[in-house]
């Protein structure tokens, strides 16, 4: 198996000495689903953000270690490079409410100026919104605003924009947290499909989720990452007290 | 179980009522110095209005002279001042719409760099400043070095005028946007740039476009900082080089003339109504997209 993703002791602070994320240690297989579990606050949006350098955008945050994405180091690279590589989901879907259903799947393109012919973009919407699901439910009404979808339609909406751009690692944060069930299973579905094209690590609250799709789990505890290894083992026969705790709804 | 007071609540109830009431007296009061200005000018105005009102210069004296002696109505129209105004208030839009917005996208942005400190410090002073004293800076910067009054003179000092108001909404548009519209565009790898070009200012239109109709609904109506710098015109000018005219400007010309001073009700309700027309459009759009 190949590791396309290698965290080396990353620290994040967004107050100096206060660690939001503590000497991370984790390599991510290629073409598998990592799912991040752990306490609210312990660290699992920030250390996700980190990978497609989210922190940026302010100033005050401080990150040292590092992140090889194929091998190289991402700090190192052009922010614009690696979040094109590492795509992201956010927790709330975010479809920009000025774009219309098609051209927010063509975002990625448009903001980064790269032109297609007609034939292309139509190809391009066509395979992204059927990946997601979404195709047969919009494809009269593609020219409407991605604003009047639902919300479990807005969130799919937002994979196949971040899947447009093929993306080597898809980042999700939570993103089932405020769909139904319905909605949400289809979103498991599609991620299962999905990994055999790119490698997903999601950050999610539902353990019975993480459970069902995900190959490798993290648990994290107030910026530590406290164990990682085979979900399967890490549900059955978890090493650490603490993990133990948490899976057995002790706390969380 | 609390024992519940009822007669606590009839006066309170009461209290409540009572302060509706105040606030639907007192804001009707407030109304009708207003109703009352508009109604004097309908009055006073309506006859001057007709098509050649908006079609024909302004009189002379003596065409006043003569048409008063007749008996007659004053010849003539302001379409020297509309058209005047058109221009000067077209090129300071030209000038201190894009310099407003980048402006306040700065601001927005960048909230607490010692340079949006003294942006901030500085549109308050400038929308604190009399609006003669900008006139006069334009008259110093503009028309002493060019020597001459200009169209273009006033338009500088009208888009002084409106840039605080700009960068402002600007800056409070954009705020009110979701973080996480901007953290979606960077995450599909964007330059921050084209995040700001083509999804947030796109998203943050509406309050965009009401800022800059207000701060154009504000300076249509200056006289002060014209009388400096476009100075006023008998004709139809559209060279921004020369001196222009503008419905201001000719109230003014026309209430210092005793034979041309009946024209100021005409042009006066004229540009009352198109200064109302243009908040009436913002305040139709605020509305459109609140809800
Ligand atoms: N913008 C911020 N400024 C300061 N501290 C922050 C900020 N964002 C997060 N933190 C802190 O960093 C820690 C980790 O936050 P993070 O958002 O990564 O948690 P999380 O595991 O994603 O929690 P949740 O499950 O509630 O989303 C928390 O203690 C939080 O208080
Ligand atoms: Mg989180």
């Amino acid at each position: 198996m190949n590791h396309i993703l290698e965290l080396k002791d990353l620290s994040i602070s967004y107050t100096p000495g206060k660690f939001a994320v503590n000497k991370v240690c984790a390599t991510i297989e290629e073409n598998s689903i990592t799912a991040i579990m752990g306490p609210s606050g312990c660290g699992k949006s920030t250390l996700l953000r980190a990978i497609n350098r989210m922190h940026e955008l302010y100033p005050d945050i401080k990150i040292s270690g590092e992140i090889l994405l194929k091998g190289n180091n991402i700090l190192q690279m052009n922010p614009m490079i690696v979040r094109r590589m590492a795509g992201m989901v956010f927790q709330h879907p975010n479809p920009f409410p000025t774009m219309s259903i098609a051209n927010n799947v063509l975002a990625g393109y448009n903001l980064n100026g790269i032109k297609l012919s007609k034939g292309g973009k139509e190809e391009i919407v066509e395979s992204c919104l059927s990946s997601v699901g979404l195709w047969n439910e919009v494809k009269d009404s593609l020219n409407k605003m991605g604003t009047f979808l639902s919300g479990g339609q807005q969130q799919r909406l937002c994979i196949a924009r971040a899947l447009a751009l093929k993306p080597d690692v898809l980042l999700m944060d939570e993103p089932t947290s405020a769909l139904d069930p319905i909605a949400t299973n289809r979103i498991e579905e599609l991620l299962l499909e999905l990994k055999k094209q790119l490698t997903i690590i999601i950050v999610t609250h539902n353990m019975s989720q993480a459970a069902r799709i995900s190959d490798h789990s993290m648990f994290m505890y107030l910026g530590d990452l406290i164990e990682y290894g085979n979900t399967e083992q890490m549900f059955t026969n978890p090493k650490d007290k603490k993990t133990e705790e948490y899976l057995n709804g002790q706390f969380g | 179980m609390r024992i519940i007071n009822t007669s606590s609540i009839v006066y309170r109830q009461l209290k409540d009522k009572a302060f509706f009431i105040a606030i639907c007296v007192l804001s009707s009061v407030m109304a009708i110095p207003l109703i009352a200005i508009l109604f004097e000018l309908i009055q006073k105005g309506y006859k001057q209005i007709s098509f050649p009102f908006f079609t024909e210069t302004a009189p002379s004296t003596l065409d006043a002279m003569m048409a008063k002696s007749a008996g007659e109505l004053i010849p003539g129209g302001i379409v020297n001042g509309i058209t005047g105004t058109l221009l000067i208030v077209s090129i300071a839009a030209l000038i201190a719409i894009p310099t407003g917005i980048l402006g306040g996208v700065y601001l927005a942005e960048k909230p607490k760099s010692i340079f949006s400190t003294i942006v901030r410090f500085l549109t308050e002073l400038i929308q604190g400043t009399p609006s003669i004293i900008i006139g006069v800076i334009a008259y110093a910067w503009i028309v002493v070095p060019f020597g001459s009054y200009s169209a273009i003179a006033g338009s500088i000092a009208l888009a002084i005028m409106m840039l605080p108001l700009i960068v402002r909404s600007t800056e409070e548009t954009l705020k009110m946007l979701p973080r996480s519209l901007k953290e979606a565009g960077l995450a599909l790898g964007s330059s921050y740039t084209n995040v700001v070009l083509k999804v947030l200012l796109p998203s943050a239109f509406n309050g965009l476009f009401t800022g800059i109709l207000l701060a154009i609904s504000r300076v249509t109506g200056e006289t002060a900082p014209l009388m400096l710098t476009a100075l006023g015109s008998t004709v139809i000018n559209w060279d921004i080089n020369n001196p222009t005219s503008s419905v201001s400007l000719l109230i003014w010309e026309f209430y210092n003339d005793p034979y041309l001073i009946d024209l100021i009700w005409s042009s006066s309700l004229f540009l009352l109504l198109l200064i109302l027309a243009l908040n009436l459009i913002a305040k139709y759009i605020v509305q459109r997209t609140s809800r």
